[in-house]
C-alpha cells in the first residue's frame, strides 16, 4: 500500500525527483514550506516522463504548482489539474513522511478535489 | 456641412499643414460626417515629411523614411510641386505659379519659414547652401563628394545639426557663431562650455564671438573660403562648402501681398483661433505670429496651432485655442543631450540659481529658483535624463533641495524624483497641457475597466498626453508602472521589480540566494501575506537564477574565497529548468542532447574521432548543428555523466547549448586560407568564444566573425557580429535570426583587437544589466533609450562613466570560469541528481524508446506533439 522511496532529506526544497512505484513513474516534490507532493511523472501533453524535472512554484492564492519542462504547462500539485486546461489532469498520489522517509500511497486523484483536507493531512503528516 | 468646411485650401505642405489636415479628417470621422474637400499646395515636390529629423537623412539616405503618414485614399487632393503666388480675398481664390486659379471657402496658410542668409558678399556663390529641406541635404551631400572643408554659419540648433552632417560627409568642419557661445537661445555660459567641450572632442572647430564677413571665391567664382572677424582680428577659414544656418524668418510674403496684417518683425498676425485679420483665412506654424506676440520656431507649438485651427474650422470649437506654448526643448546634438526649460536663464526678478558642473564628465546642470523657492526653469547639458520630471516641477516647490536634484544619479545625497513624486498639478505633458493628476485619473479609469494592461497609447487617446513631441512618454510609462496597471513591468506576482532592477539590487547588496532576495525584496516582504509566496514560481526562479549566475564571478571575487561559483550550487539548482539542471537539452521524448563546445568551429581530427566514438558507444544520433558544432541526441538522463566523463577526459567542455548564455562564435576560414581574407577570423572567434564561454545572460547570445566583407560567417545576423577590415574590425550588435530576423547595427568601425574586445565586454555587461528576462539583444538594442547613438556614446565614449563597472563584470566572469561539466563530475551531490528514479537509480526510463532511421536512431513517440 505505501512505498518508501527516499529519505526526506534527499529531497531538495523546490525540486522534484522521480520514483518507481508499482511500475508507475511518480514525481515527488518538497516545497519551500516543507510540504511534500506526489503526482504522475508523465506529462499528458507530450507523453514524456519528465514532470519531476519541472520548476515548482506557488501562486498568490497559495496554489502549489509545477511547470512541465516540455511545453511549460503549469499543473496544480494538489488537484493535478493543468491550470490552463483543467480537463487535463495528472494522477495525484497520497504521500507522507514517516521515520525520516518519504512514503508514496494510493492514487487519490478522485478525492483530491473534494477532500483537500485528507490530502493535506496525508502530505504534512510527519 | 458648415460653410467653412465646404472647400478648404491649404498653402504649404510641411509638418504643421500635415497635422492640420489629419486633424480635420479626424474631426469629420469622429462626428460621423463626410470628409471635407481639402486641397493642399506644396512647393516641395514630395509628400509631407518630418523636417525635425531632416539630419537623419544622412544615416540611410532614404527620404521615404522621413515621410509622414499618408492620408486615407482619396481623402485629400495634394498638388505638388505647386507654389501659390497670389491670394484674392475678395474673390476667395488663389493662383499658383503655373497660372491655375482655385477658389476656397476657408484658406489656411502654413508656409513655414525660410532660412535667413546674411547678405554678405558672394553669399549666393556655388558652394553656398542652406539647411532646411530634403532638396538642400541632397544637394549638400552631392556637392561634398571629393571636397574637404566646410564652414557652417550659425552655432544654434540648426548649425550644430548641419555641422554634424558635414562631419559625417568627411569634411573638416568649422562652426562660425556670432554670439560668444553656442546655442545662445537655449543655454548659458556654463552649459555652452560643457557642450563646446564635447563637440570639440568630435573634431569640429568652433569659432564663437566671430562674425562672418564674406564668402571668398576662387577664379571660377566658386566658394573656397570664408573671411570672418573675431574681435580686432580677421580670420580666414578654408571652405569648399558654406552652409548658412543662421536662423529663419517667417514665410509671410503671400500674406503681405494679400493685405493681411503682419507683425513688425514678420509673421502673419493671428488670434487665439489662428484666424488672420480676414476670418476666412487662418495661419498656423512657423509663418504665424501667435496671439501671445511670438513666432514659434518649434514643431510642438505649430501642432497646437494646427489643432486649434482644425477644431475651429470643423466644429466651431474654441476649446483648443492657442494662447502660447512652452518652448522647453530637449535635443540630442552630435550625440550630446541638451535640454532647456522654463525660465532657463533666471530672468524673473530675484531669481536665484543652483548649478552642478563636472568638467571631467562634461556635464552641466542648472536650476533657477524664485525667491519663494519655486522652481523656475533649468538647463541640462550632457545628462538630461530627468528633463521630463524637472520640467513638470516648474512653478512648484520641489520636494528636495535644488542642489540635491542636480547631483548625478548615484552620487551621495542625490535625489531623483520619479514622476510618481510629482504633485498632481504638475504639467507632465507640456505639448497638450496635461497634468499628472489628469494622467493618473485616466490610468485608474482604464484599469477599472479591467481590459488588460494600460498602455501609454491608451492614455494618449483619452488625454492626448504623449501625442505631441513624445518627450513625456517615459514619465507616463513610469506612472502606469507605479499604479501596477501596466501588467508586464514587474517580473511576476512575487517581485514587483523588473529583471534589470533585481539585477541592480543583487549586485549592490551582494545577494547570493533566491530565498534571501525573495525575503528582502519580494512582494511578500512589502506587506502582502508571507508564506504563500515563499516558493517563487517558474517565472522568477529561472530569471533570478540567471542573474545570480551572471553575477557569480563578481560575488565570488568580492567574498575573496577564491572558490569558483557553479550554476548548480546551493539553492540555485532548484531555480533552473531541466536543461540547466542537468546541463543538457531536453528532447521531445524525455531524452537529452549533448553539445560539446567547439570554439570557432575549429576541431582536430582526434577530437572528431572522440565524438564519433562516444556517439557510437552510447548509441546517440549525431548531427552537425547550425552553430558549427556537433549535437549528440538521445541520451538518457542517467547516462549524461558517463558521456561527459569521456568527453571531458578528451579535453571537451560544456557548450552551454542548454543555457541562456553564450552559445557559439561562428567563424569563416579567414586570412589563413581564404584568398580574400584580411584578418584571422578563426583566431578571433576562438578568442571570443573562450572569453565569454559560460557567461549567463537574459537570453542566449550568439556571435560570429567573418574574415572579410564577403561575410561568410553571417555575422550580421548575430547578437555580436565582427567583420574584418583592412584596418581592423567592424563591430555589429543586435542581430537576430529566429522568427523575427533582424540585421545587426554597425556600432563601430576599424577597431583594433583590444578596443574590439573591450567594446564587446561593455556591450554584453550592459545587456546583462539592463535587458528584460528572455529578451534577446535585438529587441533590447531596438528599444534602448536614445537609440544606437546613445548606446555608442555609452559603450565607446563612456559618457555615463560606466566602462570600469561593465568591464569588471566580464573580468570577474573570466576569472571565475570553470567548466560546468567537469565540476559536476567531481561532485557526488551533483551527480546524484542524474538518477532516473530516486529509488532505482540505474533503471532506464521505460518511456524513452527509439527506432532506427537512416542508419541512426530516432525517438519512438507515444503521444506525439500536441
Ligand atoms: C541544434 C540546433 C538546430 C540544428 O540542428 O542545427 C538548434 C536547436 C534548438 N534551437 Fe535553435 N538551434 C540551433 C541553431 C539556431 C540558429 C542558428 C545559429 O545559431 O546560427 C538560430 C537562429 C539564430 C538566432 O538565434 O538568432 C536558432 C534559433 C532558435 C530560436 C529563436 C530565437 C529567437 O530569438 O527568435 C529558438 C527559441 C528560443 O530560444 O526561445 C531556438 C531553440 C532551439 C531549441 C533549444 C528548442 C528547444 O527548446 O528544444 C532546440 C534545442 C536543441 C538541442 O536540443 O540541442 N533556436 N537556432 C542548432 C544548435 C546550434 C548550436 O550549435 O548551439
Ligand atoms: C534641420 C532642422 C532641425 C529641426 N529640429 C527641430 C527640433 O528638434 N525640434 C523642433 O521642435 N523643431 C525643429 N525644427 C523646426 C521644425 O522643423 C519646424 O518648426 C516645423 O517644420 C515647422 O513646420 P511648418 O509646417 O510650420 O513649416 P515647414 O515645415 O517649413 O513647411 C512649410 C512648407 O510650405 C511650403 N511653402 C512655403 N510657401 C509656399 C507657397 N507659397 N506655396 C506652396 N508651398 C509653400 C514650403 O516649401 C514648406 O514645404 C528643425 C528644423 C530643421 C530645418
Ligand atoms: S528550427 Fe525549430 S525544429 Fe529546428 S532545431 Fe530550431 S527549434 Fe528545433
Ligand atoms: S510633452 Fe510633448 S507629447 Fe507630452
Amino acid at each position: 500500500m505505501w512505498t518508501a522511496v527516499c529519505k526526506y532529506t534527499q529531497l531538495e526544497p523546490g525540486r522534484g525527483v522521480a520514483a518507481l512505484v508499482d511500475g508507475a513513474a511518480v514525481a515527488v516534490f518538497r516545497l519551500g514550506d516543507g510540504s511534500v507532493h506526489a503526482v504522475g511523472n508523465v506529462d499528458p501533453f507530450s507523453g514524456a516522463s519528465v514532470i519531476s524535472r519541472g520548476i515548482t512554484g506557488r501562486r498568490a492564492d497559495g496554489t502549489a504548482t509545477v511547470a512541465s519542462p516540455m511545453y511549460k504547462d503549469v499543473f496544480d500539485l494538489v488537484t493535478g489539474r493543468a491550470l490552463d486546461a483543467p480537463e487535463v489532469r495528472l494522477p495525484v498520489y497520497a504521500v507522507r513522511r514517516h521515520r525520516g522517509l518519504v512514503w508514496i500511497g494510493p492514487d487519490v486523484t478522485s478525492v483530491s478535489e473534494n477532500d483537500a483536507e485528507l490530502l493535506t493531512m496525508a502530505t504534512s503528516a510527519a | 456641412m458648415s460653410p467653412s468646411l465646404r472647400k478648404v485650401l491649404v498653402v504649404g505642405h510641411g509638418m504643421v499643414a500635415h497635422r492640420f489636415v489629419s486633424s480635420l479628417l479626424d474631426h469629420a470621422r469622429d462626428d460621423g460626417r463626410p470628409a471635407p474637400a481639402v486641397t493642399v499646395f506644396g512647393a516641395e515636390a514630395r509628400p509631407a515629411y518630418d523636417r525635425v529629423r531632416l539630419s537623419s537623412w544622412f544615416d540611410d539616405r532614404d527620404p521615404a523614411g522621413l515621410h509622414l503618414d499618408p492620408y486615407p485614399d482619396g481623402a485629400v487632393e495634394v498638388v505638388a510641386p505647386a507654389t501659390v503666388v497670389a491670394v484674392d480675398r475678395e474673390a476667395q481664390t488663389v493662383t499658383t505659379s503655373d497660372g491655375a486659379v482655385r477658389s476656397y471657402d476657408t484658406l489656411v496658410l502654413a508656409t513655414g519659414s525660410r532660412p535667413f542668409v546674411p547678405p554678405v558678399e558672394q553669399h549666393t556663390a556655388p558652394g553656398c547652401f542652406v539647411y532646411r529641406t530634403l532638396d538642400d541635404v541632397e544637394a549638400i551631400a552631392d556637392y561634398a563628394q571629393d571636397r574637404k572643408t566646410g564652414v557652417v554659419v550659425g552655432g544654434g540648433l540648426l548649425g550644430l545639426e548641419a555641422a554634424k552632417a558635414l562631419t559625417s560627409l568627411g569634411l573638416q568642419t568649422t562652426v562660425v557663431e556670432f554670439a560668444p557661445r553656442l546655442m545662445p537661445l537655449q543655454v548659458d555660459d556654463g552649459g555652452a562650455a560643457a557642450l563646446q567641450a564635447r563637440i570639440a572632442e568630435l573634431g569640429v572647430t568652433l569659432l564663437t564671438g566671430t562674425r562672418l564677413d564674406r564668402v571668398v571665391v576662387d577664379d571660377g567664382g566658386v566658394a573656397c573660403a570664408v573671411q570672418a572677424i573675431r574681435g580686432e582680428e580677421t580670420v580666414s577659414v578654408e571652405a569648399d562648402i558654406v552652409v548658412f544656418a543662421a536662423g529663419v524668418r517667417p514665410e509671410d510674403g503671400l500674406a503681405r501681398t494679400a493685405g493681411l496684417d503682419v507683425g513688425e518683425r514678420g509673421g502673419i498676425v493671428v488670434d487665439e483661433l489662428c484666424r488672420t485679420s480676414d476670418h476666412r483665412v487662418y495661419a498656423i506654424g512657423e509663418c504665424a505670429l501667435a496671439a501671445d506676440g511670438r513666432v514659434y520656431g518649434l514643431v510642438a507649438p505649430g501642432y497646437q496651432m494646427a489643432e486649434a485651427a482644425a477644431a475651429h474650422i470643423a466644429a466651431a470649437s474654441d476649446e483648443r485655442a492657442f494662447t502660447g506654448a512652452d518652448t522647453s526643448t530637449k535635443l540630442k546634438l552630435l550625440g550630446v543631450e541638451v535640454a532647456s526649460f522654463g525660465d532657463a536663464f533666471g530672468a524673473a526678478e530675484g531669481a536665484m540659481a543652483a548649478t552642478y558642473s563636472d568638467s571631467r564628465r562634461r556635464v552641466y546642470r542648472k536650476l533657477t529658483i524664485a525667491p519663494d523657492g519655486r522652481l523656475l526653469g533649468g538647463i541640462l547639458v550632457g545628462d538630461a535624463d530627468d528633463y521630463g520630471t524637472l520640467r513638470a516641477l516648474v512653478g512648484e516647490q520641489p520636494p528636495a533641495a535644488p542642489e540635491q536634484l542636480l547631483l548625478p544619479a548615484g552620487a551621495a545625497g542625490a535625489v531623483k524624483i520619479g514622476p510618481a513624486g510629482l504633485p498632481d498639478a504638475a504639467v507632465l505633458c507640456s505639448c497638450h497641457n496635461v497634468t499628472k493628476g489628469a494622467i493618473c485619473t485616466a490610468i485608474h479609469d482604464l484599469a477599472d475597466k479591467g481590459e488588460g494592461e494600460v498602455t501609454p497609447k491608451q492614455i494618449g487617446l483619452c488625454t492626448k498626453a504623449g501625442t505631441g513631441c513624445g518627450s513625456c512618454v517615459t514619465s507616463i510609462k513610469s506612472l502606469i508602472q507605479a499604479t501596477g496597471s501596466g501588467g508586464s513591468s514587474g517580473l511576476c506576482e512575487h517581485f514587483s521589480q523588473t529583471r534589470s532592477e533585481l539585477y541592480t539590487i543583487v549586485r549592490r547588496d551582494r545577494i547570493t540566494t533566491f530565498a534571501d532576495l525573495l525575503a528582502k525584496h519580494g512582494t511578500a516582504a512589502a506587506g502582502r501575506p508571507a508564506g504563500a509566496a515563499a516558493d517563487g514560481c517558474d517565472v522568477c526562479k529561472p530569471a533570478v537564477g540567471s542573474i545570480l549566475a551572471s553575477l557569480g564571478g563578481l560575488l565570488a571575487a568580492s567574498q575573496g574565497t577564491g572558490r569558483k561559483p557553479h550554476v548548480l550550487d546551493g539553492g540555485q539548482a532548484a531555480l533552473q529548468d531541466t536543461n540547466d539542471h542537468v546541463l543538457a537539452n531536453l528532447q521531445r521524448n524525455g531524452s537529452y542532447s549533448v553539445v560539446p563546445r567547439i570554439p570557432g568551429g575549429e576541431i582536430t581530427p582526434d577530437k572528431l574521432i572522440v565524438i564519433g566514438e562516444v556517439a557510437r558507444d552510447f548509441g546517440l544520433y549525431t548531427k552537425i548543428t547550425g552553430g558549427q558544432r556537433i549535437d549528440l541526441f538521445g541520451a538518457q538522463m542517467a547516462d549524461l555523466p558517463k558521456i561527459w566523463r569521456r568527453l571531458v577526459d578528451a579535453g571537451f567542455e560544456s557548450g552551454h547549448a542548454y543555457g541562456k548564455a553564450l552559445r557559439t562564435v561562428k567563424s569563416c576560414v579567414g586570412s589563413t586560407w581564404c584568398r580574400y581574407g584580411v584578418q584571422d577570423s578563426v583566431k578571433m572567434a576562438i578568442d571570443l568564444e573562450l572569453r565569454y564561454r559560460g557567461l549567463r545572460a537574459p537570453h542566449k547570445i550568439k556571435m560570429a566573425v567573418s574574415g572579410c566583407a564577403r561575410e561568410c560567417a553571417e555575422a550580421q545576423s548575430k547578437d555580436v557580429g565582427v567583420i574584418a577590415t583592412e584596418r581592423g574590425w567592424n563591430l555589429y550588435v543586435g542581430g537576430n535570426g529566429g522568427a523575427r530576423p533582424r540585421h545587426a547595427d554597425l556600432l563601430a568601425t576599424d577597431l583594433d583587437d583590444q578596443t574590439l574586445v573591450r567594446t564587446i565586454d561593455r556591450f554584453l555587461a550592459l545587456y546583462i544589466a539592463e535587458a528584460d528576462r528572455l529578451e534577446r539583444t535585438a529587441t533590447w538594442v531596438e528599444r534602448y533609450e536614445g537609440g544606437l547613438d546613445r548606446l555608442r556614446a555609452v559603450l565607446i565614449d563612456d559618457v555615463e562613466d560606466r566602462g570600469v563597472e561593465l568591464e569588471a563584470l566580464i573580468a570577474a566572469h573570466i576569472e571565475a570560469y570553470a567548466d560546468e561539466w567537469r565540476a559536476v563530475l567531481d561532485d557526488p551531490a551533483k551527480l546524484a541528481r542524474f538518477a532516473t528514479f530516486v529509488n532505482a537509480p540505474e533503471a532506464p526510463d521505460p518511456t524513452v524508446e527509439f527506432v532506427p532511421e537512416r542508419g541512426q536512431i530516432k525517438p519512438l513517440l507515444t503521444l506525439g506533439r500536441r
